[in-house]
């Protein structure tokens, strides 16, 4: 076989190669949105799941969710940000700090089923949370943290030196330099990565099977105040989120509509995380031209 | 009279710039806490099936027989070890050309086309949620495999299929970084001496990117291992080593999952179950360190 044959015969394959992941993802996007949005509705949406008999909602799956997920990102951003900035602007050149690069490092890639068993072993049973929305979210932050440390490193890095150099020469200490000049010039990239990092904590679910907890208690939504047992803001009660929901159904779920809500449920998911996808980065671009001035 | 000046003029900027300083080392600090008492949490329970329950360590890691509330208690954590490693292994092989393939698209054939809609593509594909692709695998590959070929459906290959969807856009992206970062004087150099381009792609782009490539297989495989319920739904929970691909498996990920919550915290049957988590975990280790090796590797 000449050269020239083999280019091509090797070329077609490559091509046809990345058509095939193509269609993959189309399949699967399209199979997860035919079968799930034909069984999203309104009520669908609101109404609480039901355990035997069908026609059962997300409704407190989906608050549960959204409220962790607000949970989580309260801890995570200000304790992600602060490491990020340690990392990339006070950790001197040397061996510990390489240590410590390796230690987040082996955070980010402990797989989150363990982050879920450390959870309930410290958080559930040791502090004595229980099962509990707040255990949940600080499982999350520990799964999380390494990410956001990486994302701030990033942004930080990403600023031009020169700009740095000018704030400090202005006579402005290293911290006001941070927050006042780097730490916006940082944002966009800062801010994209982090609603990245918020679409994977919404769509998490081994973390959350230990420490969350698998059930929702009866939630009255006319009940704001946060220490009744039955509110849904309460942070110290278990909470059943999305994810968690379509697992549970599909390994033991009993009602007999249950495949249809898993679709339904997996089309939520999906969407949202694709919505986070494309608002990272719409405001990604957006913040990049505001701060930039390029048309 | 001028010293006095200058010094509480410096005065808040030093309390600004001191505040700034503890609070990001406290940052640290707790990120550091937090994966030690991890490690530490982990492996003292883990430990204690082997210290407290005296089960033999050797036994746990070949025996075949896994049975915690039988009679002998039999802990053979072998068939999820091989579960774990066949189904990471598989996945990885799938995934691997494949990534390697869509890689070469984007870099070496249509940049343009492959930045704008192949990249985006398998950046979404990182972004759907575990369970998803669990759901999915059951709806579509499990049945698909049980018309297919003999037994269930469920098992290692359904596993594998799924993992390797899942681990696709990590090696991918490695890989298309890697092509993209490879000084363009070795690829025109190829070229000018008259190479095509697969010749040029398959004798100095592959084996020159090769440890940054296997820097993706390697984190790929570690994210296979490490998944826990998109295997535990797919691959039937049988705890035994299979006789194909197509019959009922398990892997630790899955072991854990299904029996954490029906044991009582503090009994044998539980701590056996945070041994395979510590196995889990040192795995994990042992990952991080081949990429460590590998990264040093793939310096020029």
């Amino acid at each position: 076989m000449s050269a020239k044959t083999a280019n091509k015969i090797a070329t077609s394959v490559i091509v046809a190669v990345s058509g095939l992941i193509v269609l993959v993802l189309a399949g699967l996007l399209g199979y997860i949105l035919v079968r799930g949005l034909g069984h999203i509705s309104f009520d669908f949406l609101t109404s609480a799941p039901e355990t035997i008999r069908r026609g059962g909602g997300i409704g407190p799956q989906l608050f549960n969710s959204v409220f962790l997920l607000f949970l989580t990102m309260i801890i995570t951003i200000p304790l992600g940000l602060g490491a990020g900035i340690y990392m990339s602007e006070y950790a001197p050149a040397n061996k510990v700090t390489n240590g410590i690069r390796l230690i987040v490092e082996v955070l980010s890639s402990v797989p989150s089923i363990i982050v879920g068993l450390f959870g309930l072993l410290v958080l559930v049973n040791l502090f004595g949370f229980g099962f509990s929305l707040f255990a949940g979210a600080l499982a999350l932050t520990v799964f999380n943290l390494p990410l956001m440390v990486r994302i701030t490193e990033q942004g930080l890095r990403s600023v031009p030196r020169e700009q740095k150099e000018a704030s400090l020469a202005l006579g402005l200490s290293k911290w006001k330099t941070i927050t006042s000049v780097m730490l916006p010039i940082a944002m966009p990239v800062i801010l994209t990565g982090t609603i990245l990092a918020a679409g994977r904590v919404f769509g998490e679910a081994a973390a959350l099977l230990f420490t969350a907890g698998m059930s929702s208690p009866r939630l009255d939504f006319s009940d704001w105040n946060p220490f009744s047992p039955f509110s849904p803001l309460n942070p110290f009660r278990p909470a059943e989120t999305l994810a968690v929901h379509i697992w549970k159904i599909n390994s033991e779920g009993l009602a007999p509509d249950a495949k249809e809500i898993a679709a339904g449920a997996s089309a939520v998911l999906v969407i949202t995380v694709l919505a986070f996808n494309f608002a990272a980065r719409w405001l990604g671009r957006y913040l990049y031209r505001r701060f930039t001035a390029i048309k | 009279m001028a010293q006095p000046l200058e010094r509480q003029q410096a005065k808040p900027h030093l309390a600004e710039e001191w505040v700034g300083k503890v609070y990001t080392l406290l940052c640290i600090a707790f990120l550091i806490l937090t994966i030690f008492s991890l490690v530490y949490f982990v492996a003292s329970k883990g430990l204690s099936t082997f210290f407290v329950n005296g089960v033999n360590v050797i036994d746990l890691l070949t025996g075949l027989k896994w049975a915690p509330e039988g009679e002998p208690r039999l802990f053979g954590a072998l068939p999820f070890i091989f579960g774990s490693f066949s189904t990471s292994l598989l996945a990885a092989a799938i995934a691997a050309p494949l990534g390697f393939c869509a890689s070469v698209f984007m870099v070496e054939i249509a940049p343009k086309f492959g930045r704008q809609y192949l990249q985006p593509v398998i950046e979404l594909l990182a972004g759907i949620p575990s369970v998803v692709y669990g759901f999915v695998g059951l709806s579509v590959i499990v049945p698909f495999f049980r018309d297919v070929f003999p037994g269930q459906g469920v098992g290692i290959a359904a596993g594998a299929v799924v993992l390797s969807i899942m681990i696709l856009p990590t090696i991918t992206t490695i890989a298309t970084d890697a092509l993209a970062a490879l000084p363009k004087g070795l690829k025109e150099g190829s070229y000018a001496l008259g190479a095509t381009r697969w010749q040029t792609i398959y004798r100095i782009v592959l084996p020159t990117t090769l440890p940054a490539l296997m820097t993706g297989i390697v984190l790929g495989i570690a994210r296979a291992f490490g998944e826990a319920l998109a295997v535990q739904m797919v691959i039937g929970n049988a705890p035994h080593i299979p006789r194909s691909l197509f019959e009922s498996a398990s892997t630790l990920t899955s072991a854990i999952t299904l029996s954490m919550g029906n044991t009582a915290m503090g009994t044998v049957a539980n701590n056996a179950l945070w041994s395979l988590a510590l196995i889990l975990m040192l795995m994990t280790f042992v990952f991080v360190f081949i990429v460590r090796w590998l990264e040093r590797r793939s310096k020029i």
